[in-house]
């Protein structure tokens, strides 16, 4: 298993150069000036010095290089500089954002927290409730339990998230009053009512991405449940006087897990891509707005960046899948 | 052996089992109907004996195999199982008398599971229905193995990585480990090739004899049957239509349908195969849902009568320990 997984790591350099590559050849190949929001009473020379100042004026290749030297060299010791008060990045060109002009990677960090907050929690919220969700459905098959969790499921796949975000805000904001409609990113938890006011902003959000996450994964469980459920193994565990629970949590969930995990360890990624529209609706500033107002602003750092590090994101949770099929499953041997 | 047998004390006693599906259809799912998979079926087995069920695919052995241990919760009857009644006791309750009744199973490929070593498979029984410590446990897996000819050391491998064979053996230890009194061997060599077949089969009988089993042998292979049953029963369609020793039974069958089973048996000898006149049954086997008004054999039965139309015929005995539900023997 070790080797696999070093094997697998070193097979995902190339992958991710070659990705990192493509993305930084779509963003050149794209439309779009980060100059054309600079008003036209500023000269064409003055732009064009501007331009030069942002490393537009090198050729493709070389600002490949400087970008691969900038994320995989620089930023790794600003990161180390930062933990253990060295200083080995001093006056090195970090990757500075086009818009902010302040390093991607800070911005990144200052908006991590409240994305992975909200889309987070709700990913975790939704694992706990679908999991238990799908093997109950599976195991009263047609109950009225599965019949209604059904209905749920039908609910958070069929409805976008843009409709019962703001389905949520008339209710529960505008009707009734109970909640905020808006995330306020500046808040700052201090005491019991700050804590409480935080609840109370990230219940909505939290509430959307919740269901529509849940109605994913306890259907994987209730069909993987199901298939396993019928097993002439099953009725060897009933025929050698095992209980149920051990039956059903043992004998079957074991077995079902498979194509739950993949799914589950394949979506963490997207936890940290943000839920864009969701981050829209409710005015959360996590990254997957960023990376929408980015794209607006032809911040193609900003964007290369982003894009990558969801790309690495992908690649090590496959991975983290993979390894898991193996402890899941000793069918499967890597070695 | 049948002597010492036939005086024995009886082990299991079913009478009038019945298993039937419903079937449901139409868009409120309603009952429409039922599967009369196992239709009324009794018949004793003795300690220490073998009782072969035979019969064709669909006709209920399986089915009357599960549900003689409360697989399935049965529609009506009753199984007594070493003077215990376990017809109508809750599912929670048959839990703490499984040791005494197991179960070996057909496909030795399903029914392990796959994520499972052999010693977890073997030793779970123990760990649910025993409180021995870890190195007794370990002790008796053990020593299951050897009984059933495994290699000790496969104890820690997973099914995936033996033969069918070796899984069945498996399967086998997995029936033991609880040292139970009755075991249902429900086509046990059914998915193996014919040399693997033999091994099985005798270390079924070696185990019987070393731990004094008792078993209810279902399978389709006549000749199986007839080296290793003392009695066979022969169903068809959810019935039993003849019950009687192995010798009695392959010697003077009487019922038509057993008759015909027997003529299909393939005789290695070619010039005495050239002579064996079959019986060949013209049609198929009615749905178990709609089994025929009168005896269920009616439909294709070669000495049909005009009563067997109108009446259902019940089981007799026409000498001792030989049982027919035929109205052929009406009379006698």
């Amino acid at each position: 298993m070790l080797h696999f997984t070093i094997r697998r790591l070193l097979l995902a350099i190339p992958t991710l150069l070659f990705i990192s590559l493509v993305i930084f050849l779509l963003l050149d190949l794209a439309p779009g000036d980060p100059m054309a929001s600079i008003p036209l009473t500023v000269p064409p020379e003055v732009k064009e010095k501007m331009r030069e100042a942002l490393g537009l004026g090198e050729p493709v290749h070389i600002r490949f290089l400087n970008w691969l030297y900038q994320f995989f060299v620089v930023e790794p010791q600003v990161a180390f500089d930062h933990l253990f008060g060295t200083n080995f990045a001093e006056g090195k060109q970090r990757i500075i954002s086009f818009q902010s002009r302040s390093p991607v990677m800070s911005v990144v960090a200052e908006r991590m927290p409240q994305t992975l907050w909200v889309v987070g929690l709700s990913y975790i919220f939704a694992t706990l409730i679908a999991v238990p969700i799908g093997i109950i459905s599976a195991y009263r098959q047609y109950s009225w339990f599965d019949q209604i969790g059904t209905f749920i499921s039908m609910i958070g796949f069929s409805i976008p998230t843009f409709f019962s975000g703001v389905l949520l805000i008339v209710v529960f904001s505008v009707i009734l009053g109970w909640f905020p409609s808006i995330y306020d990113t500046t808040h700052e938890v201090t005491d019991w009512s700050s804590f409480v006011y935080q609840m109370k902003q990230m219940a909505m959000p939290v509430f959307v991405l919740t269901l529509y996450n849940a109605a994913q994964v306890s259907r994987f469980m209730r069909a993987s449940m199901l298939d396993n459920l019928n097993q002439d193994y099953v009725r060897t565990a009933r025929a050698k006087g095992l209980s149920e629970k051990v039956v059903v949590l043992v004998h079957v969930l074991r077995n079902s897990m498979i194509p739950v995990v993949t799914v589950i360890a394949l979506g963490v990624p997207t936890i940290f891509g943000g839920a864009i529209i969701t981050e829209q609706v409710f005015q959360v500033n996590g990254l997957g707005q960023m990376l929408i107002t980015a794209i607006y602003a032809s911040d193609a750092p900003m964007v290369q960046t982003l894009t990558f590090i969801f790309a690495v994101l992908i690649v090590l949770f496959n991975l983290i899948a993979d390894i898991l099929y193996g402890i899941l499953d000793p069918r499967i041997r890597y070695d | 052996m049948l002597d010492e047998t036939n005086s024995g004390n009886v082990l299991v006693e079913v009478r009038d089992l019945k298993m039937h599906f419903p079937i449901h259809a139409g868009v409120f799912k309603k009952r429409v109907g039922e599967v009369k998979a196992v239709d009324g079926i009794s018949f004793d087995i003795f300690e220490g004996e073998t009782l072969g069920l035979v019969g064709e695919s669909g006709c209920g052995k399986s089915t009357a195999g599960r549900a003689i241990l409360r697989l399935y919760d049965i529609t009506e009857g009753s199984i007594k199982i070493d003077g215990v009644e376990i017809g109508p006791t809750p599912q929670p309750k048959l839990r703490e008398m499984r040791p005494t009744m197991q179960m070996v199973f057909q496909d030795p490929q399903a029914s392990l599971n796959p994520r499972m070593s052999v010693a977890a498979i073997i030793g779970e029984p123990l760990d649910e229905h025993t409180d021995f410590s870890k190195k007794e446990k370990r002790e008796k897996v053990l020593g299951l193995m050897d009984a059933v000819g495994l290699n000790r050391d496969f104890a820690n491998r997973y099914p995936h990585e033996f033969s069918g064979g070796q899984r069945q053996r498996i399967g086998i230890a997995r029936a033991l480990a609880l040292n139970p009194k009755f075991i249902v061997c429900d086509e046990p060599i059914a998915a193996l090739d014919v040399s693997i077949q033999a091994q099985v089969v005798n270390l079924l009988e070696d185990l019987q004899e070393e731990f004094g089993l008792t078993y209810l042998f279902i399978s389709h292979d006549l000749s199986m049957v007839r080296h290793i049953a003392d009695r066979v029963a022969v169903m068809y369609l959810g019935r039993v239509v003849e019950l009687a020793t192995r010798e009695e039974l392959f010697r003077a069958p009487k019922h038509p349908y057993t008759q015909a089973l027997l003529s299909a048996v393939p005789e290695p000898d070619p010039s005495l195969e050239e002579k064996v006149e079959r019986i060949l049954l013209e049609g198929d086997v009615p749905s178990p849902s709609k089994p025929p008004k009168g005896c269920n054999f009616c439909t294709r039965c070669p000495q049909v009568m005009d009563i067997c139309k109108e009446i259902d015929p019940t089981g007799k005995e026409i000498a001792a320990g030989h049982q027919v539900a035929c109205h052929l023997y009406a009379d006698t």
